[in-house]
Order: C-alpha cells, then sequence, then structure tokens
C-alpha cells in the first residue's frame, strides 16, 4: 500500500474510535458540568453497554434492535443507581473522596461484571454485516459508517437537549451555578441525578456501537474510560462540540501513532497527550484561561 | 502556654511509646508464625506498608492524591533489577541510586503536576502511571516485557544472605520501621504542621507563609523514593518482577489501603496494608473475585468510616455505648 492510501486509512479508522472517545468523553463533561465530580466509573458504563447487549443477544435470543435500547436502558439505571447510593451521601464531600468513591464503584462494577460473565472476550455481531466498503484504496467496515452516523446522530440530539428543552436548561443552569439555580426552584438534585442517568446511557452506546469492532470484555471500561477522558480534557471538558474535535484528535494522533510509530506505545500516546494538556493548557485546546476563586 | 507545653510533651512520650509497642510487636510477630507461609506474607505486609505510608504522607497529610504511586514502586524494582542483574552493580548502592534516581523524577515532574488539583490531579498522575507501566512492558530488550524480569540477586551483607522468608522479614521490617519513624516524626514536625495546613486551606496557608508549592513537591519527592526503596526491595526479595505488580490497579490497591487506614495515620497506613494483604489470604475461595469485595469496601468505608479503621473502630465503640446508655439519637 504507498503511502496515501496508508494515510487514509489510519484517518478512518482514527476517526470511529475518535467519535467513540468523543462520545465517552461527553459523558465525562455532563456529569462534570452538573456536579464537579470526575466520574472514575464512566468506562464501566461503556463495558457495561456492550456486555450487557452481548448477554440479552445471546442469553435471551432478543433480537438486535431490541437489545440494544434495552442495554442502554438497564445501564441509565446502574448510573441511576450509582449516583443514588454512592454520590448522594456524600454530597458535600471532598474531591478526594468523590474520587476515591467512584474508583470504588467501578471497581465493584468490574467485578461484578466479572463474577457474572466471566472473564473471556466476546465479540458482538456487526449491526449490518461484514462486507468492506473500499473508498480510494481504503478499506471501511459497515460498522465503521454506524458508529459515525450515531455519534452525529447523538451530538445533535445532545445539542438539542441542552439548548431546547426545560430539563436541558436547567441542567445548564446548575453547571453555572447550582445555588442560583435552585433559588430560581431547579431541583439541583433531579439535574445531579438525570446527568448520571445521560451520561451512562451514552457510554452505554458508545460501548455498544464500538463493541463489534474491538471486541468486548468485563475490563475494556478502564483504558475507553480514560481515554474519553482525554477526550473532555482536550475539549475543556465542555459538553459540545470542542469535546468532539477532542476525541476526533485523539482518535486519529492514536491511529497514526499505531501505524507509523508503534503499535506497543498506541496506548501512552494518549497519556502523553493529556498530561501535555493539563500542564499547558489545563483549560482545554480550544477554551479561555479561568481564573480561580478562593 | 505552659500547659500546652506539658501537653506537647506527654504528646511525644506517647508517640515514642507508640513507636517502642509497634516496634517489639515487629520484631516478636515471627516468633509466633515460623515455619508458616503466614511469615512470608509478612513480608508483603512490610513492603505494603512502606508503600501505604508513602501514599499517605502526600494524601493523607498534604492532600494530594496520587493514582499512580505503584509506578515509583515499579521504578524502585526495575532500576535496582536491571542495574544489579544485567550490568552487576552493588545491590545496596543501587538501592540508593534507584531512590535518588525516583525522587529526583518525581521532585522534576512534581512542578508542573502538582499545580493540578482534586480530580485533575488524579487523571494527571493515573495517566503518568499508565505511561510508566506501559514502558515496562515494551520496553523489552532491558525489561524483558510482559513475561517478566527474572534471576534478580538476593541481598547480602557481607556473609549474611537475605535468602529466607525469616530473615527477609528482618530485612524489610527494618525499613518500615525507620521509615515510621522518619514518618512520624515528619507529622510532628514544623513541616507535618505545614502540610495540614495546605491539606486544609492550600491559600491560607501561602498567606502565612508557607511556601506551599516547594512543599508539595518535596513530600511528592519523598513518597516517591519511599516508594522507590519499597520497589527495590521487592525486588531483591521475590528475586523476578513483571509488569502486572506496578500498574494501576496496584496503585488503586494502594489508596485503599491508606483509606481503610486512616488518612493521615501512620500506623493506620500499616493497619490498612495488613488487613488489605492478609485478606487475599482468606479470601483464596474467590479467586479473583476478590476485587469485588475491595470495591465495596472502598465505597462503604468512605460512606460510613471516612476517618479509616483507626478513627472508625473507636467511633463505632462510642456509638455502640451511646447506644447502650439510649443516647443514641443525639448524634446527627
Amino acid at each position: 500500500m504507498e503511502l496515501g492510501t496508508q494515510l487514509l486509512q489510519y484517518l478512518l479508522s482514527g476517526l470511529s474510535t475518535g467519535a467513540i472517545y468523543a462520545l465517552i468523553g461527553i459523558g465525562f463533561s455532563i456529569i462534570y458540568n452538573a456536579t464537579g465530580i470526575i466520574n472514575f466509573a464512566q468506562g464501566e458504563f461503556v463495558m457495561l453497554g456492550g456486555m450487557l447487549t452481548l448477554f440479552l443477544l445471546s442469553v435471551l435470543q432478543l433480537p438486535l434492535w431490541i437489545a440494544i435500547p434495552l442495554a442502554v436502558l438497564l445501564a441509565a439505571l446502574v448510573g441511576l443507581l450509582f449516583e443514588r447510593l454512592a454520590i448522594r451521601p456524600l454530597r458535600k464531600a471532598s474531591p478526594i473522596s468523590l474520587v476515591i468513591i467512584t474508583i470504588g464503584g467501578a471497581i465493584l462494577i468490574r467485578g461484578l461484571a466479572m463474577l457474572i460473565w466471566g472473564k473471556d472476550t466476546h465479540s458482538l455481531p456487526s449491526f449490518s454485516g461484514d462486507e468492506p466498503i473500499m473508498l480510494a484504496g481504503a478499506t471501511l467496515l459497515p460498522q465503521h459508517l454506524w458508529i459515525l452516523g450515531i455519534t452525529l446522530l447523538l451530538i445533535g440530539l445532545n445539542k438539542w437537549f441542552f439548548s431546547h428543552t426545560t430539563s436541558g436548561k436547567a441542567m445548564r443552569a446548575c453547571s453555572y451555578n447550582p445555588r442560583a439555580a435552585g433559588l430560581v426552584g431547579i431541583d439541583v438534585r433531579r439535574m445531579v441525578l438525570l446527568s448520571f442517568v445521560i451520561s451512562a446511557a451514552m457510554g452505554a452506546l458508545a460501548g455498544i456501537i464500538v463493541a463489534p469492532l474491538t471486541m468486548t470484555a468485563y475490563d475494556v471500561g478502564i483504558m475507553l474510560g480514560l481515554k474519553g477522558f482525554c477526550a473532555a480534557i482536550i475539549g475543556g471538558m465542555s459538553s459540545g462540540l470542542s469535546t468532539v474535535i477532542g476525541g476526533l484528535i485523539l482518535g486519529v494522533l492514536e491511529s497514526l501513532g499505531a501505524g507509523l510509530i508503534s503499535s506497543g506505545y498506541k496506548d501512552a500516546i494518549a497519556f502523553v497527550i493529556l498530561l501535555l494538556i493539563l500542564f499547558l493548557r489545563p483549560q482545554g485546546l480550544f477554551g479561555k484561561p479561568e481564573s480561580e476563586r478562593v | 502556654m505552659v500547659s500546652r507545653k506539658a501537653n506537647g510533651f506527654s504528646g511525644v512520650k506517647r508517640e515514642l511509646a507508640k513507636y517502642l509497642l509497634f516496634t517489639l510487636c515487629v520484631l516478636l510477630a515471627p516468633f509466633a508464625f515460623l515455619d508458616s507461609y503466614l511469615l512470608n506474607v509478612l513480608v508483603f505486609v512490610g513492603i505494603h506498608t512502606m508503600l501505604a505510608i508513602a501514599l499517605n504522607l502526600l494524601l493523607g497529610y498534604a492532600g494530594q492524591i496520587s493514582l499512580g504511586h505503584a509506578a515509583f514502586f515499579g521504578l524502585g524494582a526495575y532500576l535496582s533489577g536491571v542495574l544489579t542483574t544485567t550490568y552487576s552493580w552493588n545491590p545496596w548502592l543501587t538501592m540508593l541510586v534507584a531512590a535518588v534516581v525516583v525522587g529526583g523524577m518525581a521532585f522534576a515532574i512534581g512542578f508542573p503536576i502538582l499545580k493540578l488539583k482534586g480530580h485533575y490531579l488524579a487523571m494527571a498522575t493515573l495517566g503518568l502511571g499508565i505511561i510508566i507501566f506501559i514502558v515496562f512492558n515494551e520496553w523489552v530488550e532491558v525489561t524483558s516485557g510482559p513475561s517478566g524480569f527474572s534471576g534478580i540477586p538476593n541481598l547480602q551483607l557481607g556473609q549474611l544472605v537475605f535468602d529466607s522468608d525469616l530473615k527477609n522479614y528482618y530485612l524489610v521490617w527494618c525499613f518500615v520501621l525507620g521509615c515510621v519513624l522518619l514518618s512520624v516524626n515528619l507529622a510532628n514536625s514544623r513541616i507535618g504542621r505545614a502540610l495540614r495546613a495546605i491539606h486544609d486551606a492550600e491559600v491560607a496557608a501561602r498567606v502565612v507563609g508557607v511556601n506551599a508549592r516547594l512543599l508539595k513537591v518535596q513530600i511528592f519527592a519523598l513518597s516517591a523514593m519511599i516508594s522507590a526503596i519499597a520497589g527495590s526491595l521487592y525486588a531483591h526479595v521475590m528475586t523476578f518482577i513483571a509488569p502486572p505488580s506496578f500498574g494501576f490497579n496496584i496503585s488503586v490497591e494502594l489508596l485503599t489501603m491508606v483509606v481503610i487506614g486512616g488518612l493521615g495515620s501512620i500506623y493506620g497506613s500499616f493497619l490498612g496494608a495488613l488487613l488489605l494483604t492478609l485478606l487475599p489470604e482468606f479470601l483464596r475461595f474467590m479467586h479473583d473475585y476478590d476485587i469485588v469485595f475491595y470495591g465495596g469496601l472502598l465505597m462503604v468505608m468512605t460512606i460510613f468510616m471516612p476517618g479509616g479503621l483507626v478513627q472508625g473502630i473507636p467511633d463505632l465503640f462510642r456509638k455502640l455505648l451511646n447506644l447502650r446508655k439510649g443516647k443514641g439519637g443525639n448524634h446527627a
């Protein structure tokens, strides 16, 4: 393969993994904006999406179009329980306690998944066949298109939700100033709950659409979650377009790095970027610096 | 003033008494477990205690989280392992070199990394830990990669080769005792008070003249150094090291030890390390599923016993006592 085609190939696969990172990153941002918490269990929702779908498909023999929404729903339910049982009892806690409790939650969810479904790696069937599509010499799987399509759809929905629905606007108000939002009659606790439910659902869907390509197992959540966080950091923890761009940049850089430098160090790329951004531009690539009030 | 001075004096006495009691227990413990595999487990309790204390200095005293401490542990182990085995360096000298190198590294990276706070710091240290972990795995020419690095010599002192559980026990616990002494002293010194001030209110601490930034970086470096020494000891005791011993899970396990024992309590770290190292021995029947237990434990402890066992157990007793007296409803 000549270099041009090769680059196109890396770009295409990078964009589709990048889209996944973007979805996970938006999940992080939604919770962060509503609560100031970085939810270390975010990756576990991604894992739950894939594993639940697999379970519904293979054990309950449900068709794919029922299994997927059901899996998303179940994951959202886990998100709801997680907020109720772990986050709410600690509302006034220090960041360190919140970090620790979400890590505890992540370990618990991961452990339970291992207990229920075992340690094997599974693959999910593609949504519409595995017939590759040729594009200027590069190959593209139908699943790649599904990923890009669903991501676009979700981002659109997300945008619409936050700018055109009452709940979405209320959540934005909470992220600017929870106290003021409470004073004008917004139920802040409900919005926090809602943010966990939405993030869990989004993470789960990301986990479902990526599973046919990358396989799924009880422990895929760690890496996917961290990469998603990295996307959110590049985007400055916004729940909008900058995080999407962050995810795509990360996906493409990773894919190029794996192809041109070394596949072994692929995972390190995301974390080097993460550290560089945190050190040099903690407000994200596109944000303006903020000063902290004390 | 006079009464405070007297108070301080008795405080020192009490610390000394606690330390001597602890030392006595440590020295006598092996006689209860001679010829038992538990002696071997206790060697690892020692190594974990060092690591937990190191993390606690950072987390419990300075209030700065690290989710990458296993990487410093691993760097110490790999530096000692590779330099003594491949390059035949003197193990004791290597241990010193490893501690200085890792400490220096942490000092350098501490300036940018400790500028971050809370969740961001957690993620940055996590990222750092994962990068180092990936290097252990991928730099195969030096570290032998995922299959692990073997043939590391035991430590030696003149004619004495540390090659049995009993000898290793005393070797490791000598270091632990030194570590405890250093930490207790540090915690009760001017530096310890300054650290606690940073922990509670960093800006206020800076206003009254604490150089918060430098102090945080220094304690980060010290913490990394202790972890590196624990790593060197681990390498020489095990004579074999592999990347999974230094991954993210281990960082989380260390965090669990510190939280369960009690943030800011040196002996609490020992308790946490003891509990979490012994527990798997008793949870053998659960195989790998013991991780469910850790996750649950971490959550339950954070919600119901945020002060850890060191505070939680006395509190629990007091509550039970109050309940007996029928005053249970008084605490809110």
